[in-house]
């Protein structure tokens, strides 16, 4: 009997997993290393490394690109998308977790069918309807109110998150035990007290992850901010998209890829701190259990 | 048995429901001024809500009656003549086929590859897990455009990653216009679709087989099954439901991503051929201003993708397993 060497299974499920991994970071890193390339290093091989730190491509897109304007709506419209949402979702999904009221099977059934909605489908209504709100107004203000309105953007924004945001904010307000609640109304605390010094507090975790997931989701949209700031004020996304159209016209791609590391970055930073919190805390959880 | 429908990825057994000890005896301790409580906290959600979504989907629905184009006030009521002239529109199938082509390719090789991506990391304990789960999670926080410019750049003709990568290894009869052929375009926007999901789904399948106890496999594997047997007659029956739901809300999700994807990568291009049915509408409605023909095709995308979902749902349905 002669003994083949055969791979085992753990080796090649290790290479099959090295080869996806690879597939994902190489065109990402690649595009780090690319934006730090002058224009004539482009052309040749893709795989050769830059010769200096040609960071004039950043200069160009933050300034000549306008990317750092941009930037700053982005921060704007994501910060006061994330307010507005919390401001109107937390007291309502408190509510539906805890209060018997008319209508709340109504209430209810209304939210779920509102996770199904995508906003894909209702992009074009919005932009008519704000259309119709401009034109409602023209008298008063001739230049338009409603569309190219950072701050729109973001109730937009708001407005559109808040079945998800209910949805997940109400199923944990659920888990809740009463019992606290029940001693702080004996310490004579009022409604609106108990639901923001006693639950709000004790919720932090879902809170934490609705601000997640809805951080991506206003940071990374561009199909809302393509339609409803259709002037010279845009996000990072569509300014991004712009770099692209303008990139294939003139071939300038140093400027594109420096925009697009100032697109990736922040979000990258942002997952690599919610990883390790999150490893942290299914650790921290392990121990105690 | 009217809806299967299930919530996005939400555990179905999770559902922690107006138990008792959930809801401090809401009903038993109702006070005065309650009423004025809950409409303080509740309205401008709901508000919103209604304004921002149900009034939007609503039009949707009425403005595929109408023939309209745009701007101008005139608008004509005609029936169902917009989805009767969708009938005749080349371009329109055309954008069928490949929503269906993608749904089905995509889908098919998401779920396939994710799914054994997640036995392999829970069932082997392979070194580096959590870094691996790092890596292939990453595409799933980048932007749709970032997604489409780092593809853009990767299929270039010219410079592109492929393309000189192929060069560079004197295999130049492999190079394709990876974005510019028409016959091609719809893979090259498949490999991108799945790039971005993969790693989503992996985790979520992790997560969901991390709770199948080890003594089941211990128990099989002392009956002498192997890891092969053991993913199909344990581990994925054990985690049907997670895998129903899943498929369901993919079928939703890769519906709207193929367009935000082709949107933004080829803009439908070359020459239609890369359209999937919602940036066709999109193009209808702003590129043609044809508001109502475009809202006719958001109504079939939508009850499309509703019905695939609820037959998909109905196919997959097993008795629970008790374990």
């Amino acid at each position: 009997m002669t003994t083949i060497h055969k791979p085992g299974p753990r080796t090649v499920s290790t290479l099959l997993l090295t080869v996806i991994a690879l597939l994902i970071v190489i065109p990402v890193g690649w595009v780090l290393v690319a934006s730090l390339k002058t224009r004539s290093e482009f052309f040749g091989s893709p795989w050769t490394l830059p010769q200096g730190l040609h960071l004039q491509n950043y200069v160009d897109a933050f300034v000549t690109a306008d990317m750092g304007r941009y930037f700053a709506t982005s921060v704007l419209v994501t910060l006061l998308g994330l307010v507005l949402v919390l401001a109107v979702s937390v007291p309502a999904a408190y509510v539906v977790a805890r209060y018997e009221f008319r209508g709340k099977g109504l209430v209810e059934m209304a939210l779920l069918a509102g996770l199904f909605i995508n906003v894909n489908y209702i992009v074009v209504p919005i932009f008519l309807m704000l259309v119709d709100w401009d034109r409602a107004l023209i008298d008063l203000m001739p230049d338009g109110f409603f569309l190219d309105n950072p701050a729109m953007l973001a109730l937009v924004y708001a407005a559109t998150s808040i079945p998800f945001t209910i949805y997940l904010l109400s199923s944990y307000f659920r888990t809740i035990p009463g019992d606290f609640e029940e001693a702080a109304l004996l310490d004579g605390a009022s409604r609106f007290r108990i639901m923001t010094r006693v639950m709000v507090p004790m919720a932090r975790p879902a809170v934490t992850t609705v601000i997640l997931f809805n951080f991506l989701a206003y940071w990374n949209d561009f199909i809302i901010a393509l339609t409803l700031l259709p002037g010279e004020g845009k996000t990072l996304q569509v300014g991004l998209l712009n770099l692209m159209t303008a990139q294939k016209a003139a071939a300038d791609y140093g400027r594109l890829y420096a925009g697009m590391v100032i697109v990736i970055v922040p979000v990258l930073l942002v997952y690599a701190l919610i990883q390790r919190r999150l490893i942290e805390g299914m650790a921290a959880g392990g121990v105690k259990g | 048995m009217t809806s299967t429908v299930t919530p996005p990825l939400g555990d179905t057994e999770r559902k922690p429901g107006r138990t008792p000890a959930a809801a401090p005896g809401a009903a038993t301790r109702r006070k005065r001024g309650d009423g004025r409580f809950v409409a303080v906290c509740l309205l401008p959600a709901l508000a919103l809500f209604a304004l921002f979504m149900i009034w939007p989907t609503l039009s949707v629905f009425r403005m595929s009656l109408y023939s309209w184009s745009g701007f101008s006030a005139q608008e004509r009521f005609v029936g169902l003549d917009n989805f009767a002239k969708l009938l005749d529109d080349q371009q329109f199938l055309r954008s069928f086929q490949n929503t269906v082509a993608l749904l089905v390719i995509v889908t098919v090789v998401t779920m396939g590859l994710g799914l054994a991506l997640a036995a392999v990391m829970t069932r082997q304990k392979l070194r580096g897990r959590n870094l691996y789960r790092f890596v292939l999670y990453i595409p799933n926080v980048l932007s749709v455009v970032v997604i489409a410019a780092i593809f853009s750049a990767v299929y270039d003709q010219e410079n592109g990653l492929i393309n000189g990568t192929l060069r560079l290894l004197s295999l130049d009869g492999l190079q394709q216009v990876w974005l510019g052929d028409q016959s091609v375009v719809i893979y090259s926007v498949a490999f991108a679709m799945v790039w971005q999901a993969l790693g989503y789904y992996m985790v979520i399948y992790m997560a969901s087989m991390a709770s199948v106890p080890e003594e089941l496999y211990e128990a099989s594997a002392l009956d002498g099954a192997g890891a092969g047997r053991q993913f199909f007659t344990i581990t994925l029956p054990l985690i049907w439901e997670t895998l129903r739901t899943t498929l369901t809300f993919f079928i939703l999700s890769a519906v709207n991503l193929s367009f935000v994807l082709v949107r933004a990568m080829t803009g439908g291009g070359p020459d239609g051929s890369s359209d999937v049915l919602l940036s066709y509408m999109y193009q209808q409605a702003y590129t043609n201003s044809s508001y109502g023909y475009g809202m006719a095709i958001g109504v079939v995308v939508f009850a499309f993708s509703f019905l695939v979902s609820l037959l998909v749902s109905r196919a997959t349905r097993r008795p629970p397993l008790q374990y």
